[in-house]
C-alpha cells in the first residue's frame, strides 16, 4: 500500500516537472531574483552593526563613512525592492501557466476520451477535477516558488553570514533548528490527508450538486427537496469536518514553528551577550546577529506554511493527472490496416466480440457485410442490446476483439471527425447545446447559409413549431432544450441531419417522441434521405422492417437471427414470434 | 366523485406571446382513465403540469378532488399525484433507490409491485444485482424502455391518487405497453391520465382529450370520437396505417 502510494508520488512529481520544464528561462530568472533578494536584505544588518559599532565611542563618530554606509543601506534597499516585485511577477507568470497548461490538457483529453468513460464516471467530479483541483495546484506553485526559493536561499545566505561573525553562536542557533523541522513534518503529515480527503469530498459535492441541478424537476414533483437537502448536508459536514481538520492541523504549524524560533532568538540573546561581555564579539555585531537569528528562522516559518499548501496542491495534482491518464480510444498501427484496401463493402463487421463489462459477454464473434445503400433493420425486444450496436458503430465504444470497418479501413484508424463526416445519426436521446435554434441546426455545418438552415428545418417538419417560438430561428435554447417538447427536440436534431448527410445514416427509434401524424411525413423525408445511403435503423415500425434489405434480430445482447423479412418468416424462429406478438 | 377538474383554463409560459392552453374544460372522476392525444407541440405536457401545479393557470380554474390547485399546501397536492415525467431522471444509486425515490418509507415489498405494475419487474429482476444493480449517473447502463419502466414505478410506489404518464411509454414496444396499461386498470381508484402519441395508448380510456395547437379540437370515448372527430380521425389513421 505505502509502496504504491510513493511511486504515485513519484510519478505526480514527474508529471508536475514536466509542466514546469516548459517555462525553465522564467524559473531560472525567479532564482537569480530570488538570489539577488536574499543577498541584498542580508547584507543590511551588516552594514547597521558597523554604524552601531561607528557611533558607539562617543564624540568621535566620523559622520562621512556613517553616511556612506547610509546611503549605500539605502541602495541595497532599493534594488531589493525592485528584486522582490519582479520576483512576484515571474512566479505569478509560471504558477498560473502551468495550470493553463494542464487545463487545456484536461480539456482536449476530455475529447479524446471514449463515451464510456463518461457513462462509468459521475460528471461533477470530472468538473471539479477540471475547476478547482487545477486551481490548487496553480496557487500551491505560486506560494511553492515564492516562499521555497528565497527561503532557502535565505537559510544558506544567513548561515554564511553568521559563520563569519562568531562560529559558537552559530552552533547554538543550528542544533535548536532540527526542532522546528521535526515539528512542521509531524503536523504536515497529517494535514496531508485531510487535505486529500478534503478534494476528494470536494468532487463528490459537486457531483450531487449537477445532478439535483439536472433532476431538479423530479425532486421538485416528487416533494422530495427535503430529503436530498439532508444528502447534501451530510456530505457538506464530512466537508466541513475534512477541511476543519486540515486547517486545524496546518495552522497549528506556525505558531509551532515560531515557539523554536523564539527559542532560538533567546538562546542567540544569551550566548551573544555573554560572548559581548567578554569581548569575544562587538555590540553592532552582536545586533547583526540578533538580526540574523530572526531572519534564519523565519524562512522555516514559510517553508512549513507552504509545505500544507504545496501537499494541498500535490493531492489535487494527483486527481487531475490521474484523469489525464485515464485510457483513451486506441489506435490500430498502420501494419494491420494495409492489408485492408480495396473493399467494395461500404461497411464491414469482422468477427466482433464486446461487453461492457468482462462478466457479462454480449456482442460474440459477429460478422456482416453491408454494400452501398443497402438498409439494415435492427429489431429486438426492449434492452436486447440495439443501442450497443449503434454504439459500436459510432465508436463511443471500443470492440473487444475484431474490427468494424468503413470501405475497408478500420474505424479505429480513423480521426473522430472523419467517421463523424461519414456517419450521422438521429437517437432517441437528444442532445442540445446552449444556443439558438439556428446555431443547433448548423452545429456540424457552421457554413451553411440561413435559407439552407430553414429549408432543411422545413424537410424535418420543424419548420411550423419554429416560426412560433418567441424569436424563431433565434431563440435561445438552453443546455437540455427544457423549453420545447421531447419531440420537438428531436424534430430539430432530425432538421441538424438534414442539413448534412454523409453517406451512412444511423437512426434509433428516432421518432419515438414525435406523433404518428408528423412521424409520416418525417418518415417520408426520411426515405428521400435514406436513398443511395447507407443506413441503419432501429426500428419500432413494420414499414422500415418490411423495406429493410437485412434484418438483425437481436435477443440478450446477440444477433440470433439475420436475413430479409420473407427469409426470416419463413423460418418461423424468433423474429415471427416477435412479429406476432407485437404487430 | 370529482377528482380532477379543468374550467375554462388558460395557460401562458413566462415571457411567451401567445397562450400555450387555451380553455381548457374537462372533468375526470375517481378511477378513470384519461386519454391525451395531439401533435408534437399541442400543449398535452403543459395541460398535465398544471395538475401537480407545476405552473399556475393564467385563467380558470384547475380542481383537484374540487379544491383549488392554488389553495393546497404544495407538499399535500404532490403526494396526491404521481407524475411520471418524458425525461428521465436518474439518480447515481441502486435500482431500489430510484424506484423508492419519492417514498422514502417503501419495502422491498411496494418497490417490487410498483416494478411489476410498470413491467420492469422481470428486467430487473435478471440483472446480477436485482433491486441492488447500481444505476450510473443518468442511467447510462439501462435503455431506454428500461429507464421509462423504472420511472413508470416511481410514480407508482407513492401510491398516489392520481397518475399522470406524460408520454412514459415511447420507448416500450407494443406488447409491452399493452400490458402496462391493462396492469395500471386494475387499481381501481386511481386516477390516470395518459399522454401519447398513438392512439393505441389511448383507445380504453374513459375520456380521451384532443389537443391541437393549445386548444381542445375534441373529447369523447374513443368511439364517439371516430365519428365524428376529424383531427383524432387523422391520428388515428396515421398510426394504424403505420402499424
Amino acid at each position: 500500500m505505502k509502496a504504491v502510494q510513493k511511486n504515485n508520488n513519484k510519478k505526480t512529481t514527474k508529471k508536475l516537472f514536466s509542466y514546469i520544464k516548459k517555462h525553465l528561462p522564467f524559473v531560472m530568472l525567479s532564482v537569480l531574483l530570488a538570489a539577488l533578494w536574499v543577498v541584498l536584505t542580508l547584507y543590511i544588518p551588516v552594514l547597521t552593526g558597523d554604524v552601531i559599532d561607528m557611533c558607539l565611542d562617543n564624540g568621535k563618530t566620523d559622520m562621512a563613512s556613517v553616511t556612506s554606509l547610509l546611503v549605500k543601506m539605502g541602495l541595497c534597499i532599493l534594488i531589493a525592492a525592485i528584486a522582490q516585485w519582479l520576483l512576484s511577477v515571474c512566479n505569478n507568470r509560471t504558477a498560473y501557466r502551468v495550470g493553463l497548461d494542464i487545463r487545456n490538457d484536461a480539456f482536449a483529453k476530455m475529447n479524446r476520451l471514449p463515451v464510456g468513460y463518461f457513462d462509468s464516471h459521475a460528471r461533477g467530479d470530472i468538473l471539479s477535477r477540471m475547476t478547482n483541483d487545477i486551481e490548487q495546484v496553480s496557487d500551491g506553485l505560486l506560494m511553492g516558488f515564492t516562499n521555497l526559493f528565497t527561503g532557502v536561499l535565505t537559510i544558506v545566505v544567513t548561515l554564511f553570514f553568521m559563520l563569519r561573525l562568531n562560529v559558537l553562536i552559530t552552533l547554538v542557533v543550528v542544533v535548536v533548528t532540527p526542532v522546528s523541522l521535526f515539528v512542521s513534518a509531524f503536523i504536515a503529515k497529517r494535514s496531508y490527508s485531510m487535505f486529500k480527503k478534503q478534494s476528494g469530498t470536494r468532487g463528490e459535492q459537486t457531483a450531487f450538486i449537477n445532478e439535483n441541478i439536472e433532476n431538479q424537476k423530479a425532486v421538485n414533483a416528487y416533494g422530495m427537496a427535503e430529503t436530498e437537502q439532508q444528502k447534501f448536508d451530510e456530505i457538506n459536514e464530512r466537508m466541513a469536518k475534512y477541511s476543519l481538520r486540515a486547517i486545524f492541523y496546518s495552522s497549528l504549524v506556525n505558531p509551532c514553528t515560531r515557539f523554536v524560533n523564539s527559542l532560538v532568538y533567546a538562546g542567540v540573546g544569551v550566548f551573544g551577550a555573554i560572548a559581548a561581555v567578554n569581548g569575544g564579539i562587538s555590540i553592532g555585531q552582536l545586533s547583526a546577529f540578533l538580526a540574523y537569528a530572526g531572519k534564519y528562522t523565519k524562512p522555516f516559518n514559510e517553508i512549513s506554511g507552504v509545505i500544507t499548501e504545496f501537499q494541498n496542491a500535490f493531492a489535487c495534482a494527483a486527481r487531475v493527472f490521474e484523469f489525464l491518464e485515464e485510457k483513451e480510444l486506441e489506435e490500430v498501427s498502420s501494419e494491420e490496416q494495409k492489408d485492408a484496401k480495396n473493399d467494395d463493402h461500404i461497411v464491414s463487421i469482422e468477427d466482433v466480440s464486446f461487453s461492457y463489462v468482462p462478466e457479462k459477454p454480449l456482442i460474440q464473434h459477429f460478422n456482416l457485410k453491408v454494400k452501398e445503400g443497402q438498409k439494415i433493420a435492427i429489431v429486438g425486444p426492449t434492452g436486447c442490446g440495439k443501442t450497443t450496436l449503434i454504439n459500436l458503430l459510432m465508436r463511443f465504444y471500443d470492440v473487444n476483439e475484431g474490427s468494424i470497418k468503413l470501405r475497408g479501413r478500420d474505424i479505429r484508424d480513423m480521426s473522430r471527425e472523419q467517421l463523424r463526416n461519414n456517419v450521422a445519426m438521429v437517437l432517441q436521446d437528444t442532445w442540445l447545446r446552449h444556443g439558438t435554434v439556428k446555431e443547433n441546426i448548423a452545429l456540424n455545418s457552421p457554413e451553411a447559409t440561413d435559407a439552407e438552415i430553414e429549408e432543411a428545418a422545413r424537410k424535418a417538419h420543424a419548420l411550423s413549431f419554429i416560426k412560433r417560438l418567441p424569436a424563431g430561428f433565434d431563440t435561445v435554447l438552453s443546455e437540455n432544450g427544457d423549453e420545447l417538447s421531447q419531440g420537438q427536440k428531436q424534430l430539430i436534431c432530425i432538421a441538424r441531419v438534414m442539413l448534412k448527410t454523409p453517406p451512412i445514416l444511423i437512426l434509433d427509434e428516432a421518432t419515438s417522441s414525435i406523433d404518428t401524424r408528423t412521424e409520416i411525413k418525417i418518415q417520408k423525408a426520411f426515405n428521400t434521405m435514406m436513398e443511395g445511403r447507407t443506413s441503419f435503423v432501429v426500428a419500432h415500425r413494420l414499414s422500415t422492417i418490411q423495406t429493410a434489405d437485412v434484418i438483425l434480430v437481436m435477443k440478450s445482447g446477440n444477433v440470433v437471427e439475420m436475413g430479409n423479412h420473407e427469409e426470416l418468416m419463413a423460418k418461423k424462429g424468433f423474429y415471427s414470434e416477435l412479429y406476432y406478438s407485437q404487430f | 366523485m370529482k377528482s380532477v377538474e379543468f374550467k375554462n383554463v388558460y395557460m401562458k409560459y413566462a415571457g411567451a406571446g401567445d397562450y400555450s392552453l387555451e380553455d381548457i374544460s374537462f372533468t375526470a372522476k375517481k378511477g378513470e382513465t384519461i386519454g391525451i392525444i395531439g401533435s408534437t407541440g399541442s400543449g398535452k405536457t403543459t395541460l398535465v403540469s398544471l395538475i401537480p401545479g407545476f405552473y399556475p393557470a393564467a385563467k380558470g380554474e384547475v380542481l383537484v378532488n374540487g379544491k383549488n390547485v392554488n389553495t393546497y399546501e404544495l407538499s399535500e397536492l404532490k403526494k396526491k399525484v404521481g407524475f411520471c415525467f418524458q425525461h428521465y431522471y436518474m439518480f447515481k444509486g441502486t435500482i431500489f433507490e430510484n424506484v423508492a425515490f419519492g417514498a422514502p418509507g417503501a419495502t422491498e415489498e411496494d418497490v417490487k409491485e410498483a416494478l411489476r405494475i410498470s413491467q420492469g419487474l422481470d428486467f430487473v429482476m435478471e440483472k446480477s444485482g436485482g433491486l441492488n444493480e447500481k444505476v450510473s449517473e443518468k442511467g447510462t447502463n439501462l435503455s431506454g424502455g428500461q429507464k421509462q419502466r423504472l420511472m413508470i414505478a416511481r410514480a407508482l410506489v407513492r401510491k398516489p391518487e392520481i397518475l399522470v404518464l406524460d408520454d412514459s411509454s415511447s420507448a416500450l414496444d407494443y406488447a409491452t405497453d399493452r400490458r402496462l396499461r391493462e396492469a395500471v386498470k386494475e387499481l381501481k381508484d386511481m386516477t390516470v391520465f395518459i399522454v401519447s402519441q398513438r392512439t393505441a395508448s389511448v383507445l380504453h380510456a374513459d375520456k380521451i382529450i384532443v389537443l391541437e395547437d393549445g386548444k381542445m379540437a375534441g373529447i369523447g370515448t374513443h368511439e364517439e370520437l371516430l365519428k365524428n372527430n376529424s383531427v383524432y380521425k387523422e391520428i388515428y389513421e396515421s398510426c394504424t396505417k403505420e402499424q
